[in-house]
C-alpha cells in the first residue's frame, strides 16, 4: 500500500512525458541538430517553432490558393478569403471576442500598437492628456506611445512596478486619482521579460473605474493564459502569430467595436475603402477600414491550425502540470546558484510563467549565450527589447530563458547543468 | 613596452595564433583558452571607459582606445564580457605597434581560420566585427592626418 502513491505518480509523468513527445512530433523544427549537438529550443518568448499543420497549410496555400481576397469573382480568390476569414474566426473564437468586426488582422503586435497608438492618440486625447505606461513593457508599447505622444502634444507616464515585477493596483490606483490627465494605460497582460501573469481584469476595472481606456500587449498572454475579452473587458487587446506557432508577419488587434468605429482609419490603400473620389473618400466598414492593402492572407489563414494546437495544450490539464513543474525546477534549481538572480518572482508561483529572465554576478549573459550556444541550447541575452526594465535589474542586459510546451523536463534539466558548467567556466 | 624592432609583422603573429588554436580539437578548449586570455588583459583606465570610447552595436560593452607613436599604432581595450576579452586581447596581439599602413592593408582573415567566423558575422551583436572596422577607422584615420601635415 505504501508504495502506490509513489507508482500512481510515477505513472502520470510517464504519460506526461508521452504526451509531450507527442507534441514534439508535430514540430519538426526541434528535431535537427545545433553544433553538433541536439537542438534545445529555450527561446520561446521571442518566437515558437511552427506546428507542422501550419506549415502544411502555408504551403498548399501559397501553392494552390494564392489569390488577392476579398475582390476577384474568381474561385482561387473565393477560396482564399474563406481561408482568411475562418483564420479570423479562431481568432474570435480563441479571444473570446463578440463579433468578426473587432478582429482586425495586422502585420504583428508592434504593428497593432501603432495603429492604436496614432489613432486613439490623435482622435481621443486633447493637449495635455497623457497616457500611462507599464515600467515592463517592451519597447513596442512604449515607442509608439512615445511618438504619437510627441506628435500631438501628449505626454507619458510611468507605472513602476515592485521589486519582485508585480504590478501593485494601489500604486495604479493612486496614480489614476491623483492625475487625471490620464486617459488610456498601456500594459502586458504578461511581460516579456518578468514572465509575471498581470491581473489584468483587476486593472481594467480600476482603469475603467476613472475612465480610462487600458490597451493589453498579450504576445506573451495569449500563449500562457487564458485570454477571455469579453471578461477581462479590456479596450484593445493585441498578440502576435509567431509567438504562437503561427508564421511571421501576421499578428492581432482586438478592439472593442464602438472604439474601432470611432477611431480614424491608420493607413490608406486597397480594400479599406468604401468610396475613393478627389472630392472625399468613404471607407469600407469594420474590419477592413483598418487592414488597407493585401495582407498576410496565408500566414492569417494559418492561424486556424496554430490556435486550435494552442487551444488544446493551453486546455490540457496535463500540459498545465508539465509547465508548473518546469517553473518549480526553474525556481528550485536556480535559487540554489550563488549570485543569481531571478528578475521577475511573484509571490504566488502559480502567476509564474516559464519565462526566466537571470542576472548572474559578476558574469556578463551575452558570455553565457554564446557557450550555451555551442552546446545546442538557445538562450537569449540582452535587453529582450524592453531596455527600461532589464536596466532597472543589470547594466549588462539579462538572461532570458523561455519554454514552450514542447520543452521536456529533460531539457530544462540539461539546461540548468550546463548554465552551471558555464558560470564555473566564466567566473 | 615592446621595443620596435622586436614587433613581427602581422602575418607572421597571425600564423602562431593560427597554429596554437590548431592544437585544439574541442570548441569547448577554445572558449576556455578564450577566457583565460580574457581575464589576464590588462584593464584600461576608468577614466577612458567614455562614450566616446564605446564602441556602437555590442551586446557586450567594448571600449577602444588608440595612440599613434611615431606611425605605429599602440591599442587598448576592455569589455565587461569575458569571451569579448579574450578576442580582443587576440587582436591587440596582432595589431599592437604595428604600421597603420599594415593595419589597413591586413584582412583579419586569421579570425576564420582560428574557428571564430560566427563570432565575425554582422548580425552578431557581440562587436566583434564593430571593434575590427575601429581598428581600421583609427588606422586611417591617422594615415589621413599624416598626409595632410
Amino acid at each position: 500500500m505504501l508504495f502506490r502513491p509513489k507508482t500512481k505518480v510515477c505513472l502520470v509523468l510517464l504519460q506526461v512525458m508521452e504526451i509531450i513527445e507527442q507534441i514534439r512530433e508535430e514540430f519538426p523544427a526541434l528535431h535537427q541538430q545545433v553544433w553538433g549537438k541536439p537542438l534545445i529550443y529555450l527561446d520561446n518568448a521571442a518566437t515558437t517553432q511552427k506546428h507542422c499543420k501550419v506549415l502544411e497549410l502555408q504551403e498548399r496555400m501559397s501553392s494552390f490558393t494564392n489569390a488577392n481576397i476579398h475582390r476577384a469573382l474568381h474561385k482561387l480568390s473565393a477560396d482564399a478569403t474563406d481561408l482568411y476569414e475562418a483564420g479570423r474566426e479562431v481568432v474570435r473564437l480563441f479571444l473570446g471576442a463578440e463579433s468578426r468586426e473587432e478582429i482586425i488582422f495586422t502585420s504583428g503586435a508592434t504593428a497593432a500598437l501603432n495603429l492604436i497608438a496614432t489613432s486613439l492618440v490623435r482622435s481621443y486625447m486633447t493637449a495635455g492628456d497623457k497616457v500611462l505606461i507599464c515600467e515592463a513593457e517592451h519597447h513596442s508599447n512604449i515607442v509608439p506611445w512615445q511618438l504619437a505622444c510627441e506628435a500631438f502634444g501628449r505626454s507619458v507616464e510611468v507605472l513602476q512596478v515592485e521589486e519582485n515585477g508585480e504590478i501593485s493596483l494601489e500604486r495604479l490606483s493612486e496614480l489614476l486619482e491623483a492625475d487625471h490627465r490620464i486617459r488610456i494605460l498601456a500594459v502586458s497582460h504578461i511581460s516579456n521579460v518578468l514572465g509575471i501573469i498581470n491581473p489584468v481584469a483587476e486593472i481594467v476595472r480600476i482603469a475603467h473605474s476613472k475612465g480610462v481606456l487600458v490597451v493589453i500587449d498579450g504576445a506573451q498572454g495569449v500563449v500562457h493564459d487564458k485570454v477571455s475579452v469579453k471578461e477581462m473587458n479590456c479596450d484593445f487587446y493585441v498578440f502576435s502569430g509567431h509567438k504562437i506557432y503561427a508564421p511571421t508577419g501576421i499578428g492581432v488587434l482586438y478592439g472593442k467595436r464602438s472604439l474601432l468605429e470611432s477611431m480614424p482609419p491608420y493607413m490608406g490603400g486597397g480594400d479599406m475603402v468604401d468610396s475613393v473620389s478627389f472630392s472625399g473618400t468613404t471607407y469600407a466598414p469594420l474590419p477592413l477600414k483598418f487592414e488597407a492593402g493585401t495582407p498576410n492572407f496565408v500566414a492569417a489563414a494559418c492561424f486556424k491550425p496554430a490556435l486550435e494546437f494552442a487551444a488544446a495544450v493551453r486546455d490540457d490539464v496535463q500540459v498545465q502540470e508539465h509547465e508548473k513543474r518546469i517553473v518549480a525546477t526553474m525556481v528550485e534549481e536556480l535559487q540554489r546558484i550563488k549570485g543569481l538572480k531571478i528578475c521577475g518572482l511573484p509571490k504566488d508561483l502559480s502567476l509564474k510563467i516559464p519565462i526566466f529572465s537571470l542576472s548572474i554576478e559578476g558574469v556578463h549573459p551575452s558570455d553565457i549565450a554564446q557557450m550555451l550556444d555551442k552546446m545546442g541550447i538557445a538562450v537569449r541575452s540582452g535587453l529582450m527589447c524592453a531596455e527600461p526594465i532589464v536596466s532597472r535589474f543589470s547594466e549588462r542586459g539579462l538572461l532570458r530563458v523561455s519554454f514552450a510546451p514542447y520543452n521536456t523536463i529533460f531539457e530544462c534539466e540539461t539546461f540548468i547543468s550546463k548554465l552551471k558548467l558555464v558560470i564555473n567556466m566564466l567566473l | 613596452m615592446i621595443e620596435i624592432d622586436q614587433i613581427r609583422s602581422i602575418g607572421e603573429i597571425e600564423g602562431e595564433i593560427v597554429s596554437e588554436f590548431s592544437l585544439f580539437d574541442e570548441w569547448l578548449d577554445k572558449y576556455e583558452y578564450l577566457i583565460g586570455l580574457g581575464k589576464e588583459l590588462e584593464s584600461i583606465n576608468e577614466s577612458d571607459k567614455t562614450d566616446d570610447n564605446l564602441i556602437r552595436g555590442c551586446q557586450s560593452r567594448v571600449w577602444l582606445v588608440c595612440r599613434n607613436d611615431g606611425g605605429r599604432l599602440w591599442f587598448g581595450a576592455d569589455s565587461d564580457a569575458v569571451i569579448t576579452k579574450g578576442i580582443i586581447s587576440l587582436l591587440l596581439k596582432v595589431y599592437n605597434g604595428q604600421k597603420y599602413d599594415d593595419i589597413i592593408a591586413s584582412d583579419f582573415s586569421f579570425i576564420e581560420k582560428i574557428g571564430l567566423r560566427e563570432n565575425l558575422s554582422p548580425t552578431r551583436a557581440n562587436g566583434l566585427l564593430s571593434m575590427i572596422k575601429q581598428i581600421k577607422a583609427y588606422a586611417l584615420a591617422y594615415k589621413e592626418k599624416e598626409a595632410q601635415q
